[in-house]
């Protein structure tokens, strides 16, 4: 594998992974690896970049107009901006949870199964499996498994945001977006997001964005820091939060105006 | 300052019960004309009676509310797919640009007066009809046709404000998970405006069921139950319209009780679209 040979491990890499909004540089040249079957967790004041960064990673700032890309973001083996690369496949390897749940106007069981769908799952006894095995997935099934016809609205936030997260895992992904999953959430409903994290990290590589640095701080195993666009520091989290390298770091995670 | 806010307060109160106040009688006229006819023939012999031939005492109106039933479900047949297909092309795929200049002309046909679309079905869609499927051509067809593009305004521009109301974040979620847009309208986008475009579809079909000029000068106006949609047909607007002008006595009378049998149609459309229209809301 040459060059990669010291990204062993990495699921997604960022190589000198530049994004321009019209001639504005939003990104200026990133180089971060993702870790497997570990939680990644992306820090940065607001306008950082680092919702662009994760966006980047499954193509969502496609939809935005005047978006354009330079460099790679490499998963497995593939650049995913190669113009060979389809869509529905990254999409459904790579999946996102954004930062208000998601649930749609639908049954709790349509939730999951519209993903499957879309994959071109057709067999009513296959959805049945995805379904339940995507709701165990996130230790919602116990809870919803009688009510799988009724409306998800109906759930509370915690449990929609679970609902997305067992959409996006319907998929079979190995790779887990979370855009800020908890902040229209209460703080037990976040702790309890974070016990289920924490499951999911034994079967995927997980990246978070977060505004929140105590969540950073329990919830990850390593933590890129950004500002302005560009990575100032990557690390394990314990390190980044104990003895930060960069003086700008230390300023943020302490609180301080950087 | 508060006297002169006390009398804005009371000349508004009185505008608006103006406007109740026709309503109420107009249904107060509709119903005490046609209500001495009910007790003379009976309901169930004009409802159910197939022969309309006023100069020898025969007053069956069902020949007429087939009329407005099969052209109306022409109409839709007609106008809900096309308006729904432009709406979900207006909101979903067309650039932001172009939706911009084509929803309003859309919007225009909506003032284009009704006699002109009867014109152009009277001069184009009638002898086509007559030329190539063979008939008369003033027909079921030549009416459902027009009463389907007359409709289209309604379908296109509710139909558009109800997918528009969907949240982009749905079609986000959905976009993420693979989808490519047409699954994302398909799965997500549709099911979440259902009630929205019902609600247009229905104030369609009262669109198409109240619509009178543009019927009768493609419609041929026979009092006969259509057996295909080459038939010529009179719906009950047009009932009223045709024969107003000379009817007196007993046959007045009857034209006033099938007013009396659309204002049911037509305010029992009102309240099923109310209800889907609030049902969106909440």
């Amino acid at each position: 594998m040459g060059t990669e040979s010291m990204s062993a491990g990495a699921k997604v890499t960022a190589k000198d992974f530049r994004l321009y909004y019209g001639d504005f540089l939003a990104l200026k040249g990133l180089n971060v690896d993702f870790p497997d079957k570990s939680i990644t967790a992306i820090i940065g004041p607001s306008g950082c970049g680092k919702s662009t960064f994760l966006r980047s990673i499954n193509r969502m700032n496609d939809l935005i107009e005047g978006v354009r890309v330079a460099g790679e973001i490499v998963y497995q083996g593939t650049n995913i901006y190669d113009p060979s690369v389809d869509l529905m496949w990254l999409r459904s390897r790579v999946g996102m949870v954004f930062q208000r749940p998601v649930a749609f106007p639908l049954s709790i069981y349509d939730n999951v199964a519209c993903a499957p769908r879309v994959q071109g799952v057709r067999k009513r006894s296959e959805l049945d499996e995805i379904v339940e095995r995507s709701l165990r997935g996130v230790g919602l099934w116990d809870d919803v498994k009688d009510d799988l016809k009724k409306s998800a609205l109906g759930l509370s936030l915690g449990n929609q945001q679970k609902l997305c997260i067992a959409r996006a895992i319907s998929t079979n992904p190995d790779v887990i977006l979370l855009d800020e999953p908890a902040s229209a959430l209460d703080p037990i409903a976040t702790l309890v997001l974070e016990d289920l994290m924490w499951k999911l990290r034994e079967d995927y590589c997980l990246v978070i964005v977060t505004h929140n640095m105590q969540q950073a701080a329990r919830a990850s195993d390593y933590t890129v820091f950004m500002l302005g666009g560009e990575v100032v520091e990557t690390g394990p989290t314990r390190q980044v939060f104990t003895n930060p390298r960069d003086p700008r770091t230390e300023r943020y995670i302490t609180g301080k105006l950087v | 300052m508060n006297r002169k806010e006390k009398f804005a307060e009371v000349v508004l109160t009185v505008v608006g019960l103006t406007s109740v106040a026709v309503l109420a009688l107009i249904i107060f006229f509709i119903f005490r004309e046609g209500a001495p006819f009910f007790a003379e023939v009976g309901l169930g012999s004009f409802i159910g009676g197939t022969k309309w031939s006023p100069g020898k005492g025969q007053f069956g109106v069902l020949p007429m509310i087939a009329g407005s039933f099969f052209v109306t479900l022409g109409a839709l047949v007609i106008g809900v797919p096309l308006g729904l297909g432009c709406a979900l092309y207006l909101s979903e795929f067309a650039p932001k640009r172009t939706a911009a200049i084509l929803k309003p002309l859309i919007e225009i046909l909506a003032g284009i007066p009704s006699v002109v679309f009867g014109f152009i079905g009277l001069t184009v869609i009638v002898p086509l009809i007559r030329d190539r499927l063979g008939g008369p051509g003033f027909s079921v067809l030549a009416s459902a046709l027009v009463l389907g593009i007359m409709i289209l305004p309604t379908m296109v521009s509710i139909s558009y404000d109800a997918l528009r109301a969907v949240p982009q974040v749905y079609r986000e979620g959905m976009l993420a998970v693979g989808a490519n847009r047409w699954q994302a309208v398909t799965s997500v986008v549709l099911p979440a405006a259902r009630s929205g475009i019902l609600a247009a579809g229905i104030l369609s079909m009262g669109r198409a069921v109240g619509e009178t000029m543009a019927v009768i000068m493609v419609a041929g106006n026979a009092t006969i139950i259509p057996g295909s949609v080459l038939d010529p047909v009179r719906t009950l607007t047009s009932n009223i319209a045709l024969e107003m002008g000379y009817a007196a006595g007993l046959h007045r009378q009857a034209l006033f009780a099938t007013g009396v049998v659309l204002f049911v149609i037509i305010g029992a459309l009102n309240i099923v679209a109310r209800s889907f229209v609030r049902n969106r809301v909440r």
